[in-house]
């Protein structure tokens, strides 16, 4: 059991205490497709380890998906295709991204619906809380009359005011 | 001898769990005093027999003992003291133990300092937590316990891992779980009040020190977790969506949200039935953490170890606490008087729109975390739900909240002027907007978002600053008279004009680092310059230093800004023979504009390594301290909360109400 | 109505419960992932042979046209597991008679060649695959990782890691059987 812990944790640390493990010599000259390069990247899970993006990875899969990234953009496709290009090969496990399709529906739904849910919740209350508010708490004519009558009666003139 | 008589110690312990199950409740139930007084006594057993656990344990990590399997696995006779104290709670097993410490020591806390609320509700809540020891040491003694030996011992342990071996890091687990279990005790009142069929006022002000305490370590635990990441792992994050993070955010965001809750049920008798099931919410959450990381469902990077027996187990734990004290809300809350009349902008309104945005961010974030175990339960395929999808979503959730937050302060019970409070910030308004255009005018290009966000942060911080001066009519009065009131203010109103405005400036500090960072990643040679952030680094060279138990290759970086000295950085990469392990040292130059974050590292490329050349990485995270900061405030405002001196005074007694006045009360 | 409302809570925890007794399963390991090829044809490719060790390159058309399944193994020679595995397959092919294809995954050719002579050559092919390309587009999560290919190219089972161990060689044995007993309808 120790042994998955150590195993997990040297994949994480291993892979991330190295910063970024983009190396100089991957990177792409022009700074506006390395831009592009980085941006598809971090939408791309390094699929040997735990939640990572491929960015942050020292693995050789992720080194090796890097590359294609950027041949790619060098090749001329636009960041979807190359994204594309990744779920051919691994699935949509890839994307860190969910894509927008029938099974993901549910999920990116999701947010809105609970937004919707919440009003619609934060609506009756505030309609009901309004509504016992709207209930009258002046007294009718009869319970003043028997009220004056008490005061009258009961307490003494000073108090009068 | 000692590990025999620390398992010992958890069968007695919870042997008077057992006990504290049952008999404070059937004596609520019959009106029978001494049956509900004997959770006193059972609880500090079980707190006493948990102390001796936990020491027993320790002693054996401090001594080395290696015939106790636990110690073997995570500990090492080289270890310094400290990390061998703190690898007591490292494992699965250790920790476990630390969460039933803490949760006797709090449920002896309730039996001791609860004499202002009534017999039967303390006797309740006492059999309720009494419950959750009985789950939590019933499962260590059956599938974790941390007192099995090994024979013939071995002569070391296997653990000796660098990276753990970190104050911060040690400290983590601990804050955490103050929070997780501070919360068990909210929730063992409100299953207790759901028997009993009565929420009330004196229920709601009982429960706030315990829900405060709880929040404040959880806030602590979550900001030293992230700040450990950021300066340890090497690349300036501090937040990565993962399982095991979100987990530990959801019961934060669900207590925030009771938290507020909490103070209407206080003051104005409503929002009864909310409340509970926040507060049975929150511990779900918290069990849900727990079942998660140990039982191997989703792959995460700080899951233990992957044991899907141990999480049947946590499993039932689960169905039995959360469904039970959910079923018993879908039973008994119905029945709870909805008090409170207010109207559509009120207080009450702010503080139930506030209510609702966590609550759905917290659905969000659940959803997003299980999702893939959905997919992949209902169509065998496997999907990755990452940052990407969690900073699109739960974002925009959040920015309505924090405009919100501004106003909500400001609102009266019951009924509010919007469009005088609205007039009150014009000003604070202009002045948001005005910042946010400063800062698009002086940084190129960012996401929209990102600009949003920081007018949304300056609109929240001068919001509260405005409603703090009004309250001791700065401006109006003298500076003593000023000061004055505002010694006499409740230390509670300081409390969340602290906390209000540290979470302003977090999100500075969220916004700024993840923005416009930026960074170079470079092959360096003595002689090789790099300029980043109007800052000149020079790359000097490559010294070998010792130090007690690693080697490591040191770079000295020379950091100039226009030709003055700034400083010089040390970033290293250290071997650990022993280990047989490698970390990266970065190298952190930290002020509160932000952070110049320098890391090295081996040359992948062989031509490079060839000619003597490393990989040096360097960051410029803008703003960045400000989450740490904005952190400290969130803690200091949440204690200055507890220290209340009305949290001590029992439930208001009804007395004559004072005059309607114009500032809006507590 | 508010009965309803109430209890949505416990009852979205019960759903929610169901799947987590689901996601318990002991079988089922998060840490794996399907292959995306199964059912599908093989990548189009072309690999040069790796000089010396006496068999040709390999490319996707080897894959069509045979009449049988074959097993695609990609291995390299720096890779400790591919060492205890080349045994598993060399008696594969002895016994079963299968026609064995490989890819030598970054590996220089004279590493490959060495190796190759130490522990003997069961592959029919074996093509260089230096920058990895190609095994990327089998969707290579590491090495070693091995496919049954049927007979008119189209990937019918992948087996992630050494196949090595009683549950795994069981595994893909019973892969094979079923792959050639398909072929023969």
């Amino acid at each position: 059991m120790n042994n998955q812990i150590l195993f997990a944790l040297a994949v994480m640390l291993t892979s991330a205490t190295i910063a970024l493990a983009v190396e100089p010599d991957e990177m792409l000259a022009d700074p506006a497709l390395e831009a592009r390069a980085r941006e598809v990247s971090q939408q791309l899970r390094c699929v040997v380890c735990q939640n990572q993006d491929i960015d942050s990875s020292n693995a050789g899969i992720a080194r090796d998906m890097r590359v294609l990234v950027r041949e790619r953009i060098v090749a001329g496709d636009s960041n979807s295709e190359v994204l594309d290009a990744m779920v051919v090969r691994y699935g949509n496990y890839v994307l860190l991204r969910p894509p927008f399709n029938t099974l993901t529906y549910a999920l990116w739904v999701a947010p809105l619906a609970l937004l919707l849910l919440a009003a619609s919740i934060g609506i009756t209350v505030i309609r009901q809380a309004r509504r016992t508010h709207e209930q009258p708490d002046e007294l009718t004519t009869e319970e003043e009359n028997a009220l004056r009558s008490v005061i009258d009666t009961q307490l003494p003139t000073e108090s009068r005011q | 001898m000692i590990p025999e008589l620390g398992q010992f110690a958890l069968t007695l312990a919870l042997g008077f769990a057992l006990v504290q199950s049952v008999l404070p409740m059937l004596g609520a139930a019959r009106g029978n005093l001494l049956w509900m007084r004997s959770a006193r006594a059972t609880s500090l057993a079980q707190m006493a027999f948990s102390f001796v656990a936990f020491v027993a344990l320790m002693r054996s990590f401090v001594v080395s003992d290696f015939t106790v399997l636990n110690v073997v696995e995570n500990s090492h006779s080289l270890k310094p003291l400290l990390f061998k104290i703190a690898g007591t709670w490292g494992s699965h097993e250790g920790s476990l133990l630390l969460w039933v410490l803490i949760l006797t020591v709090f449920g002896a806390g309730v039996s001791i300092f609860g004499t202002n609320i009534s017999e039967g509700l303390r006797a309740r809540t006492l059999s309720v937590q009494a419950w959750i020891s009985v789950g939590f040491f019933s499962f260590m003694l059956f599938t974790s316990n941390p007192f099995e030996r090994v024979f013939p011992p071995p002569p070391d342990g296997q653990d000796l891992n660098p990276l753990l071996q970190d104050v911060g890091l040690a400290m983590h687990p601990p804050l955490l779980y103050v929070g997780y279990v501070g919360f068990s005790i909210v929730f063992s009142f409100a299953v207790a009040a759901l028997i009993e069929g009565r929420v009330d006022a004196a229920w709601a002000r009982w429960v706030r020190p315990w829900t405060l305490a709880a929040w404040i370590s959880l806030t602590a635990g979550i900001a030293l977790g992230s700040w450990w990441a950021y300066y340890e792992l090497g690349w300036g994050g501090w937040w990565f969506w993962d399982p095991v993070e979100n987990v530990s955010f959801m019961p934060w965001l669900l207590g925030t949200a009771l938290l507020h809750s909490a103070i209407v049920t206080e003051k104005r008798d409503a929002f009864k039935s909310w409340t509970i099931l926040l507060a049975v919410l929150t511990f779900s959450m918290s069990l849900l953490g727990t079942f998660i990381v140990r039982s191997g469902l989703l792959t995460s990077v700080h899951a233990f170890a992957v044991d899907p027996e141990r999480g049947l187990y946590i499993l039932w734990l689960l169905g039995l606490s959360i469904g039970g004290s959910l079923l018993l809300f879908a039973w008994r809350a119905p029945a709870l008087e909805s008090g409170g009349l207010f109207r559509p902008i009120s207080r009450e309104a702010g503080l139930l729109v506030n209510n609702l945005l966590l609550a759905s961010a917290t659905g969000t974030v659940l959803f997003g975390t299980l999702y893939p175990l959905f997919v992949e339960a209902l169509a065998g395929e496997r999907l990755s739900v990452g940052p990407p999808f969690f900073n699109a979503t739960f974002v925009p959730m959040m920015l309505p909240l924090v405009f919100a937050m501004a106003i909500g302060p400001f609102l009266s019970w019951k009924r509010a002027d919007l469009a005088g409070v609205l007039q009150r910030l014009k000003f604070a308004a202009m002045l948001s907007g005005l910042v946010a255009l400063v800062v698009w005018y002086l940084t190129e290009g960012g996401p929209v978002l990102a600009y949003l966000s920081i007018a949304l942060a300056v609109w929240l911080f001068l919001a509260t600053a405005m409603e703090w001066s009004g309250r001791v009519k700065l401006g109006e009065v003298t500076v003593r008279e000023a000061l004055r009131r505002a010694k006499n203010l409740p230390r509670a109103a300081h409390g969340m004009t602290l906390a209000h405005m540290g979470l302003a400036v977090a999100i500075l500090g969220f916004v700024g680092s993840s923005a416009w960072k930026s960074e170079e990643i470079v092959f360096v040679t003595p002689g090789t310059e790099i300029s980043i952030a109007g800052f000149d680094v020079v790359f000097e060279g490559i010294d070998r230093v010792t130090g007690p138990n690693y080697v490591a290759n040191r770079g000295t970086l020379v950091v100039e800004r226009n030709g003055i000295y700034v400083t010089t950085l040390y970033p290293e990469r250290r071997q650990y023979p022993v280990a047989q392990y490698s970390t990266t040292e970065s190298s952190i130059r930290s002020t509160l504009a932000g952070d110049l974050y320098a890391s090295l590292t081996e040359a992948a490329s062989a031509e490079a390594e060839a000619q003597g050349a490393w990989t040096l990485r360097i960051l410029y995270e803008p703003l960045v301290n400000f989450i740490w900061i904005g952190a400290a405030m969130l803690v200091l405002g949440g204690g200055l909360s507890l220290s209340d001196r009305r949290l001590r005074v029992g439930a208001p007694r009804r007395t004559a109400r004072p005059a309607a006045t114009e500032t809006p009360a507590e | 109505m508010k009965r309803l409302l109430f209890a949505t809570p416990v009852l979205v925890a019960l759903v929610f419960g169901a799947f987590f007794l689901w996601g318990l399963n002991p079988e089922r390991d998060p840490n794996t992932i399907p292959s995306v090829l199964i059912s599908r044809p093989a990548p189009v490719f072309t690999l040069p042979e790796v000089a010396g060790t006496g068999v040709p390159g390999f490319s996707r058309d080897n894959l069509e046209g045979n009449d049988a399944p074959v097993i695609v193994n990609i291995f390299a020679s720096w890779c400790v597991p591919c060492r205890a595995e080349h045994a598993v397959l060399t008696r594969l092919v002895a016994e079963e008679g299968v026609q064995l294809f490989g890819i030598n995954y970054q590996d220089e050719p004279e590493d490959a060649l060495r190796w190759l002579n130490e522990l003997g050559n069961p592959y029919a092919r074996i093509g260089s695959d230096i920058d990895g390309r190609v095994a990327l587009d089998w969707g290579l999560t590491g090495v070693p990782e091995t496919f049954i290919v049927g007979p008119d190219g189209t990937v019918l089972y992948k087996h992630v890691g050494p196949v090595l161990g009683d549950a795994a060689l069981r595994d893909f044995t019973t892969a094979l059987a079923q792959a050639r007993q398909a072929g023969m309808s």
